[in-house]
């Protein structure tokens, strides 16, 4: 909507965009003059906008409006896109240029895709593979039953056991050859048909329920601040919690508490931080009008600070403070919120602004006295140690990323002009008069580098005070280039750029963006799990730097390629280069790392940095590709500046160019469809809203969180679920084989030994508490140990516990073991007079027996459930066993009293068992002995208590990461 | 209001949880060793010292059992007559023809005792390669027929054998209709060897699934096409053995039931002669009849084959042990040992 005219007589409207970028503080729009003009005079307004198409960049707008025969350039200041919020502004009147599905809103939300756990889909392959065997064998005993009728074709009627006639001399229940194949064939589908393991996703879902439930519970992923425990949203993709390679968080919000806190000042050389730990804020008030005003936050002050700025100009420190914390309070685009409270006598003071940095200066100035009442575009209020002053805002020049600096000019009561200036510390040394104060400078320098290396974000403030003719002589070309309807940015940068030089050095301030608590904690043990973490933020490029070094994300060691561009073309251009020399800086270190052999982490790391309008070129053009393989290098990447569905599109890159998982964390509503996107999405239940929840599959309160999630939980998910997926199959196959070889000795003809009954319960009560109690129970190392070691997670990211290998392996091991359980049976008992349903009883006892103890060789941890699943599953066997054939009216009454009455049938039993087993036992412990994983070392560390010497290993391999660890 | 965290409010996060008010209100998951998966469990390890102690125990049960069966089995006597092809005279060129033509059958054979059996001896005979377990077969029968007199119309599962001109066969069904009808007779030295036919069946068969109210009709009233044995119809089908055997079908295509028991002792080269009726058609199929004799073990009849099986299966196990326990000498390594953990293995890799 193109904003026409609004309450504010300058028509400036605030907007709140969180819904859009995640950025909670206000930003300003503008109505333009012309039309503002008009609408105050009630006058129609005629004229026609010309738009560029429907996109989805929400930092860019091109379109011109012709009013009144003048033609009017329209940026993204002036207009409010659908989704943000009007914050301070009463009303505000515009024309829609987009609408419907064609708002920047709707274009940036992707459809929510169905989730399905990648576990899940490798397993659906492997039910093709079975569904084939399942094919195969109803295919070779079609084929056998066709030899034999073919064979016997003249004998049918003879055969006492077939008969093909009837008395009268009709054919009874045959219908040619042709026929008896098909129904042989789809008979053998009916009987064969438990393959299939139907019941599999049943159980699944049943374990993930559990899962779920144990996730929920784990105290250790509640967090306290909000009451928040972890939430399943999506039951399908627990398991997926233990193969995630790429995590993509968002910043604000999620790596941090978007919460901006003043932290170190420096003041003329000194730095001022020394006892501030120890004081409780305490909040700082002013009386006006009777009422007592506060600022919204309180900010700890330094005490020795605090006297020195009471003091005003008495000393020489006195007035550097006085003018450090006046250029706070002035030099910003902060609004003053005046709101009641509770207490009617107390007015809370809440500023609201386009840059939470400028919000925490302004709280930090108000706290140490000099608070920002009132902000019109003529002049400012602050109140200066209780004292109300008036200053006359001359001129502002506002911040850009080309100056990196902003300033303003303030005409003091005293009459003095002062110019004002606040930026980054690179931009701000070079517009700082060198000759002065060389020795403040040094110091200011070094603090500099002090709190930046704290991960604080710093600005340096100078001033200068302007003489009448500099003034006039700025003030004249300010008008000039303000009105001018041409270049007017860079006019107006000239001009600044002219005024501000010369400076006289302040001090320089460090802001903290609180990072949520154990965030670099948990970044570190992700990235030791061999987890890539991506951060996409809205946030500017700087911020999104200095976050990455207070989170550890970044390190000093890393080299940054930062791709920065305005056309496809230097975007092409800068990710060849990047690619060259990254490849350089890998093999360089590759080679240091051959000869040397010593230190794990000589390989110079890369860190990309990438920002919203280099990816716009980038995203679905072919220069997605270069991007892929650039990032694919460096092991940090950091997207700034970026849209919702950028954030998306990043993780479609990733998450179609590879086959490793991707996890998306966020917590606003413009991390939805990265969200979405996401293999696994993580909504953070924080201050945003509730959108990224709504649509996250999990959610949970705070961002370290995802450490137990991922490390333990998700580790345990993974194998737990892997391990019960191969179980599954092994357990229904092997019942398969069995009836199979028994169809082989019945002339082909689908007789089951095993009774119907049987053959339904096995997979409903026989088999399937076992492998449900063990999927959600069984956990391969405690908890401690995953933590310690984080690259253990690798086992999930390499796929250990199920992949293709396994899968055939288990195949072949079943095979082996349904040859087992039929053949000593059938050898033992040829030729004997042992009937149909004793025999059946005797395969069904063995098969139950030898799958369970196949789970409990596999179990790793027993408790007393375990023990209660797996015996009695079998003691339920030889009940139900037992029950049926206690019913007269089946063919098998009895049998199994008779047939459990001989010494062969125990004899027979044993002997299926072990043989079935032997040689799953000596291959599991050839390969656990002599080629052991990693989880089967910690394991039996954990096991012979002497994890202790892992420790002292792990702290040597990583020493360099050492003084980084806490 | 939320006080100001800082980094370092770990420990007072845990503190304030004990203030009262927040706590009623609170989520925080109940601690309980079941919901922190903290529950004691065993762990157990595959240790060089457990696998191979592992095998040696399967070793040291198998082979002895392995020996005693083999023992068991060596000591039942068996004698196995085969008389299918004996018992046609020589002259027949079409022996389903001579089978299936009514008359005397009779047949002579002379079984000489290799050594001593003792009582009880049992009688069998075994059919090769007849399919009781046809799927055909096996559901040519109904349960409830045979064991209630009332459901004597229950036929619809028998067919082809359900009904002969409109009237209920009992028993129905292929099974029954298709029972052996070869006797035997003994007779050593000219003394007639008694064969008791009493209790061969399974009791619970007797008693239960087989009613004494249940008395044959209709049972191979075709003349045509007669199956087997007919049944004296005056006797109910629960004192009918030689049915009750039959029908508890065998599992594999070659299998044996009782005929009855000699309850007499046999000595080493007695000859016994046996005169049997050659009635049953296994012509038709290519099927063996056998007669045996044997005398049984607390393993049941001779068989070899567990004896064998479990001897080879603890001899391997005994060598695994031994292959396991030399390994284990030459190239031990050590548990738990984190020198072997992938990342410390090969440090930069991956």
């Amino acid at each position: 909507m193109v904003l026409l005219s609004t309450s504010d007589p300058t028509g400036v409207a605030y907007v709140q965009t969180v819904n859009l970028d995640g950025e909670s503080n206000l930003k300003t729009r503008y109505a333009k003059q012309e039309t503002l003009l008009k609408m105050s005079e009630k006058e129609k307004v005629i004229g026609l906008i010309k738009c560029e198409k429907p996109n989805r960049n929400i930092y860019g707008f091109h379109a011109n409006m012709e009013v009144d025969g003048r033609r009017l350039s329209l940026g993204p200041s002036n207009i409010i896109l659908r989704g943000c919020e009007l914050k301070n502004t009463e009303w505000g009147i515009g024309v829609a240029v987009y609408a419907g599905r064609e708002t920047k809103a709707m274009l940036n939300n992707s459809g929510a895709p169905s989730k399905r756990s990648r576990l899940e889909t490798h397993m659906n392959i492997e039910i093709i593979i079975l569904s084939l065997f399942l094919v195969a064998l109803c295919t070779v005993v079609s084929a056998c039953a066709l030899a034999w009728l073919l064979r016997h074709k003249n004998e049918l009627n003879y055969l006492p056991y077939y008969r093909k006639k009837d008395l009268v001399g009709k054919d009874y229940n045959y219908y040619g050859v042709g026929l008896e194949i098909l129904f042989t064939f789809l008979m053998s589908v009916i009987v064969f048909q438990i393959m299939i393991p139907i019941s599999l996703y049943i159980s699944m879902e049943l374990v993930r329920v559990g899962q779920a439930y144990f996730m929920i519970r784990d105290t250790e992923m509640y967090d306290e601040a909000s009451n928040s425990r972890f939430q399943c949203r999506s039951l399908n993709i627990n398991e997926d919690l233990g193969q995630i390679k790429y995590v993509f968080s968002d910043k604000t919000g999620t790596l941090t508490e978007n919460k901006m806190e003043f932290q170190r000042v420096s003041i003329w050389g000194v730095d001022y931080s020394g006892a501030k730990s120890q004081i409780e804020p305490v909040g700082y008030s002013v009386q006006v009008e009777g009422k007592v005003i506060k600022p919204k936050m309180n900010v700890k002050t330094d005490p020795e600070l605090l006297q020195l700025s009471e003091r005003r100009n008495d000393t020489k420190e006195g007035r550097h403070v006085y003018d450090f914390f006046l250029a706070l309070a002035a030099c910003n685009t902060i609004v003053p919120l005046v709101t009641d409270t509770s207490d009617p006598t107390v007015k809370m003071i809440d500023y609201q602004g386009e840059s939470p940095d400028e919000q925490a200066l302004v709280y930090a100035a108000a706290a140490y006295g000099f608070m920002l009442i009132e902000r019109t575009s003529g002049y400012i209020v602050i109140d200066i140690q209780g004292e109300r002053q008036r200053f006359n805002v001359l001129g502002l020049h506002e911040f850009d990323s080309d100056r990196k600096r902003m300033s303003v000019i303030l005409g003091c009561p005293d009459k003095s002009v002062k110019v004002f200036v606040k930026g980054a510390d690179s931009s701000m040394f070079g517009v700082i008069d060198k000759s002065l104060n060389k020795n403040i400078l040094h110091a200011t320098e070094s603090h500099l580098h002090d709190y930046s290396s704290l991960g604080l974000r710093t600005l340096v403030v100078g001033m200068r005070q302007l003489s009448a003719s500099e003034f006039e002589q700025w003030h004249s070309s300010f008008e000039e280039a303000s009105t001018a309807v041409i270049g007017r940015a860079a006019l107006l940068r000239k001009v600044a750029s002219a005024v501000e030089n010369n400076l006289c050095i302040l001090g320089a301030s460090a802001i903290e963006d609180k990072l949520q608590q154990g965030v670099p904690e948990a970044i570190e043990s992700l990235r030791i799990a061999g987890i890539k973490v991506w951060v996409l933020t809205g946030d500017k490029q700087e911020t999104a730097i200095s976050i990455g070094y207070s989170s550890r994300l970044l390190t000093s060691k890393m080299t940054q390629i930062i791709i920065n561009n305005n056309s496809k073309e230097s975007c092409r251009k800068s990710l060849e280069d990047a690619i060259v020399m990254s490849k350089k800086l890998t093999t360089v270190a590759g080679v240091t790392d051959n000869t040397g052999g010593s230190s794990e982490a000589s390989p110079t790391p890369v860190a990309l940095i990438i920002d919203g309008t280099s990816l716009v070129y980038i995203l679905d053009s072919e220069l997605e590709e270069q991007l892929f393989q650039l990032a694919s290098k460096c092991s940090v990447v950091l997207c700034c500046r970026v849209a919702p569905l950028q954030k998306a599109g990043i993780v479609a890159l990733v998450k179609n160019r590879t086959a490793d998982m991707t996890l998306a964390i966020g917590d606003g509503a413009n991390d939805v469809s990265m969200i979405q996107m996401a293999d696994v999405g993580i909504g953070i239940s924080g201050q945003e809203g509730r959108q990224a929840v709504m649509a996250s599959d999990f959610s949970m309160g705070q961002f370290r969180f995802l450490v137990p999630l991922l490390l333990v939980h998700g580790h345990w998910n993974y194998q737990r679920m892997g391990y019960m997926i191969l179980y599954n199959f092994y357990r229904n196959a092997v019942m398969v084989f069995v009836l199979f070889w028994f169809v082989l000795f019945t002339a082909f003809t689908l007789t089951t030994a095993i009774n119907e009954w049987s053959s339904m319960l096995y997979s409903i009560i026989y088999t399937s508490v076992p492998t449900i109690v063990v999927g959600i129970l069984d956990k391969d190392l405690s908890r401690k140990t995953l933590l310690k070691y984080p690259q253990l997670y690798g086992a999930g990211q390499r796929h250990e516990c199920y992949n293709t290998k396994l899968f055939w392996l288990t195949m072949v091991d079943t095979i082996w073991q349904s040859v087992a359980i039929f053949f000593i049976p059938l050898l033992a008992y040829w030729g004997s007079s042992i009937d149909i349903s004793s025999l059946g009883d005797l395969w069904i006892l063995a098969v139950v027996i030898l799958v369970n103890l196949h789970l409990a060789i596999d179990v790793i941890r027993w408790n007393w459930t375990t023990h209660a699943a797996i015996w009695g599953s079998i003691i339920a066997t030889f009940i139900c066993v037992t029950v049926i054939d206690a019913l007269p009216f089946l063919i098998g009454y009895w049998a199994i009293f008779h047939v459990a009455k001989t010494a062969t049938f125990w004899l027979c039993l044993l002997a299926c068992v072990i043989v079935g087993l032997i040689p799953r036992f000596v291959v599991k412990y050839l390969y656990q002995y002599y080629s052991p994983c990693d989880v089967q070392i910690a394991r039996e560390a954990e096991k012979f208590g002497n994890l202790r010497e892992v420790g002292d290993v792990q702290i040597e391999m990583n020493a360099i990461l050492g003084p980084q660890r806490r | 209001m939320m006080s100001s965290n800082t980094a370092s409010s770990s420990a007072a996060v845990a503190g304030s949880a004990d203030s009262a008010a927040p706590r009623r209100n609170s989520k925080k998951p109940k601690y309980s060793r079941f919901t922190q998966q903290e529950l004691p469990a065993c762990k157990p390890i595959l240790t060089p010292r457990w696998v191979i102690s592992a095998f040696l125990l399967v070793s040291v049960v198998f082979i002895p059992i392995g020996v005693v069966s083999l023992f068991a089995s060596r000591d039942v006597v068996e004698i196995v007559d085969r008389y299918d092809n004996d018992c046609i005279p020589d002259n027949t060129t079409d022996k389903v023809n001579y089978i299936q033509t009514p008359g005397d059958k009779s047949c002579n054979r002379n079984i000489t005792v290799p050594k001593r059996m003792k009582q009880p001896i049992f009688v069998y005979y075994q059919l090769d390669n007849f399919y009781q377990n046809h799927r055909r077969y096996v559901k040519s029968r109904s349960d409830a027929q045979l064991r209630d007199n009332s459901s004597a119309s229950d036929t619809s599962s028998c067919k082809p054998e359900d009904m002969y001109n409109g009237k209920i066969i009992v028993p129905c069904g292929l099974i029954a209709w298709s029972l052996f009808n070869d006797t035997y007779s003994f007779s050593r030295n000219s003394s007639q060897l008694n064969v008791n036919k009493k209790d061969i069946s399974w009791k619970s068969d007797r008693e239960h699934k087989f009613g004494s109210d249940v008395y044959p009709l209709n049972f191979q009233a075709n003349g045509t096409v007669i199956g087997g044995a007919s049944l004296n119809s005056s006797i109910p089908l629960s004192q009918q053995e030689d049915l009750i055997v039959w029908m508890r079908t065998a599992a594999l295509p070659t299998f044996r039931k009782l005929y009855g028991k000699i309850e007499v002792d046999l000595e080493p080269n007695d000859v016994i002669s046996v005169t049997l009726q050659n009635n049953y058609n296994t012509y038709s199929f290519n099927g063996k009849k056998k007669l045996v004799l044997s005398t049984t073990s607390w393993l049941g009849g001779k068989n070899d084959f567990l004896g064998i099986a479990y001897l080879t299966v603890g001899g391997l196990c005994f060598f695994l042990a031994l292959v396991f326990t030399l390994v284990y000498l030459v190239k031990p390594r050590r548990l738990g040992d984190p020198s072997y953990l992938s990342w410390n293995r090969n440090p930069g890799g991956r």
